[in-house]
């Protein structure tokens, strides 16, 4: 190869920028796994009986069950009796006291990432309420939610405050023996985020993490449940480039979306955990199960992901289109650079009559990395007049990397329509070179082409969100030039 | 621009061989040549492609030495190129394109990026000189241009970027008589005591509309005469084997 492509190459040799370390005391049960843990995290966490019965129902079947081998991803077997299931973080005694105390350098890369200022400090580690006065900014949010009727915590306090709900719909899309990671997810999620929209309201702003300040740090088996009644809709706004403080590195998390009748939930996620260094050391195992059920007529479910980070990524945010003339919808951007695994794409259930689903999926490698699509588009008997369209392209960088594509197709309605694109590129020498001869450096030009590539996943997210993505991409492929 | 002695290879094949050439500010030269006599080599090279081995001589270029520089900083210090096929950017925005690269010049000399309303009205105002639609704004780097429409954005891109030195590659061919006198007329208006344009051409059609100062014919990597105008007008009537034939004698 020239040695343009191996400028190309040494871009994109790029460290970590998150891999910080934050001491921080945390309460934590031993490694290990079994029905006692199980029993002792329900207990940490007061959780009611039928809660406690769930998670145990779900550990007795995964211990039936085995990981899954079919994924186009490589490596070493996993040791779940050397994990702890439990770690909740004591408030902080060394972190940094106010903002001025921390890293500078670090501080730069959240304004480059147009992280408002009190989330780059919440994410340094810094007591927030000692310098902001972060209960006022909660209780705006919550005030304004609650006037709207709109329920947003923390799983947990879902579990305390709203157990009836969680009865009804906890793993009613994805079921506690789903699959391997969802059902050890079942057995053992720690916490994470609960949602529910009432009947006829519009989510009177965008929900984030940004604004979830009491539920900062949670596990890495977290539980996301988001329902939207009928006719009410909701956008939700998952990940960030939050760094990574995880001791260990399995990532189980479960989703799950509920849409009734004419409601419309929005599902976009912005994945920056540690990918592992340039030789494919550590590094994030991101085994998730994401799935929403659009359950009631005209009723519409949108993912939007834009994954960079990870060692591996195992996810494939799904739609069962149960409702007749419901709308499935997947946009995707998964990035993957030096040693690191992407097996990810969609599953587009069609059930309903007239129900309607579009993929688009687009696909970057870089280095030694390996990029695959999976994805699986079912049209039942009963789905008459079905529609799928499904778009996927690859971007190669450089000579070592791969992408792969599997598409899946089964189509029992011949009413239905299901049509399939496909590309793959290579970042054109030819389309750098253009760009340096207009005086636009490798950095800029490398950047500009990418984002280009990845414009109609981009145009799907909200705006704030597709400014932080585009951030991320240039941070994440900035390099040793310039 | 002062080339001395250049020679070089692409493949390992000797494509330049010693290449010696002056062109100094206000002048326009017309290198012509037939096919594979290293016209588009000398014009990459010139540009920095690195696809390209030098293997001696020298460029300087503005009292710099042109090729220790990366291209884009050779962009910069004011050499254009127009590409004999500008590759199509999928997604890319023309004007995002374009004005990144005014601000990557005027930044590297010391000036303030262009305001985002002064820049469009100058863009608007350029493409009116070269004849373009408004949809060209909102539309990605040549993407689904036809192959006139793509010239057209070369020489636009120029009169953007009001390069020193601006070299270009075969960018008449391909062109009905109409979008010939637009890009003409768009090379003309920047045509000044300041600036110098090197024509890299085939064909004499251009040289009525732009008239050069110098014409140079290139064969197996030399420039084997020179001369004024009327030498192209020559070579249009007796061919280039009159050329290599006189050498040869």
């Amino acid at each position: 190869m020239s040695s343009k492509s191996q400028d190309v190459e040494a871009l994109l040799a790029q460290k970590y920028r998150h891999g910080f370390v934050t001491d921080i005391e945390s309460d934590s049960l031993p490694p290990g796994l079994d029905e006692s843990v199980v029993a002792a995290i329900s207990k940490k966490k007061n959780e009611p009986r039928f809660l406690l019965e769930w998670r145990l129902k779900a550990f007795r079947h995964w211990q039936t069950m085995k990981e899954p081998g079919w994924a186009h991803v490589h490596y070493k077997p996993i040791d779940y009796q050397d994990i702890s299931y439990y770690s909740a973080p004591r408030p902080p005694a060394n972190a940094p006291k106010s903002i001025d105390e921390v890293d500078p350098k670090l501080l730069a890369t959240y304004a480059k990432l147009g992280i408002p200022l009190h989330e780059r400090a919440r994410l340094a580690g810094v007591a927030v309420d000692a310098v902001f006065d972060s209960v006022s900014v909660a209780t705006t949010f919550k005030e304004k939610l609650g006037k709207a009727g709109v329920i947003f915590c923390s799983f947990s306090d879902a579990v305390r405050d709203h157990p009836g709900l969680i009865e009804r719909y906890l793993g009613s899309v994805v079921p506690p023996g789903d699959n391997f990671f969802a059902a050890l997810n079942s057995a053992v999620f720690s916490d994470g985020s609960f949602v529910y929209v009432p009947p006829g309201v519009r989510c009177p702003m965008e929900l984030s993490t940004y604004f979830r300040i009491n539920a900062a740090k949670t596990g890495q088996f977290e539980r996301t449940l988001i329902i939207a009644a009928e006719a009410a809709s909701v956008s939700y706004l998952e990940g960030c480039t939050a760094p990574m403080r995880d001791e260990n590195q399995l990532h189980a998390a479960v989703v799950e979306l509920v849409a009734l009748d004419n409601a419309q939930i929005k599902y976009s996620t912005v994945q920056n955990w540690y990918p592992g260094d340039e030789n494919g050391l550590g590094g994030i195992f991101n085994f998730v199960t994401k799935r929403g059920e659009c359950r009631g007529h005209n009723s519409k479910i949108s993912w939007t992901q834009v994954e960079t980070g990870s060692a591996i990524t195992w996810k494939y945010p799904s739609c069962v289109l149960k409702g007749d003339n419901s709308v499935g919808e997947f946009y995707s951007v998964a990035v993957a650079n030096n040693y690191q695994q992407a097996d990810t794409g969609t599953k587009m259930i069609h059930i309903g009559r007239n129900t309607r689903s579009t993929i688009v999926s687009k696909g970057i490698s870089a280095g030694h990395a390996e990029n695959t699509y999976r994805g699986l588009v079912k049209i039942l008997p009963s789905a008459a007049g079905a529609r799928n369209f499904t778009q996927c392209d690859s971007l190669l960088m450089g000579p070592k990397c791969a992408a792969h594509t599997f598409p899946y197709m089964e189509v029992k309605n011949s009413t239905a329509t299901v049509e399939h694109e496909a590309s793959t590129s290579k970042i054109g020498e030819d389309q750098l070179f253009y760009c340096l001869q207009r005086g636009i450096s490798a950095e800029d030009a490398v950047n500009m082409i990418v984002s280009g590539f990845c414009k109609v996943v981009f145009k799907e997210l909200p705006m704030e969100f597709a400014v932080e993505a585009q951030n991320l991409l240039s941070v994440s492929l900035e390099g040793a030039v310039g | 621009m002062k080339i001395t002695d250049l020679s070089a290879r692409v493949g390992g094949k000797n494509i330049l061989n010693g290449i010696n050439l002056e062109v100094h500010a206000g002048e326009v030269h017309a290198i012509m040549g037939p096919n594979g006599s290293g016209k588009s080599t000398l014009a990459q090279v010139l540009a920095g492609r690195e696809d390209y081995e030098v293997t001696g001589g020298s460029v300087s270029f503005e009292g710099l030495d042109l090729l220790a520089m990366p291209p884009e900083e050779r962009a910069r210090a004011g050499l254009f190129l127009g590409f004999q096929y500008p590759v199509e950017i999928p997604g890319v925005n023309n004007v995002y394109l374009l004005k990144a690269a005014l601000n990557a010049k005027r930044k590297a000399a010391g000036e303030p990026e262009v305001d985002a309303y002064e820049f469009l009205t100058l863009i608007r105002q350029k493409m009116k000189v070269m004849q373009m639609s408004e949809s060209f704004l909102t539309r990605g780097v040549n993407e689904g241009f036809s192959g006139g429409e793509k010239k057209r954005n070369e020489v636009l891109q120029m009169l953007i970027l009001e390069p020193k030195l601006a070299i270009l590659d075969e960018t008449d061919s391909g062109l009905d008589i109409d979008a010939l006198k637009v890009v003409s007329a768009g090379v003309n208006s920047l045509r000044s005591p300041k600036r110098a344009v090197v024509l890299v051409t085939h064909y004499q059609r251009l040289l009525d509309y732009v008239v050069p100062d110098r014409v140079h014919v290139l064969s197996g990597g030399r420039i084997l005469k020179s001369g004024d105008a009327a030498l192209a007008h020559e070579l249009e009537q007796r061919g280039y084997d009159w050329v290599l034939e006189t050498r040869v004698a």
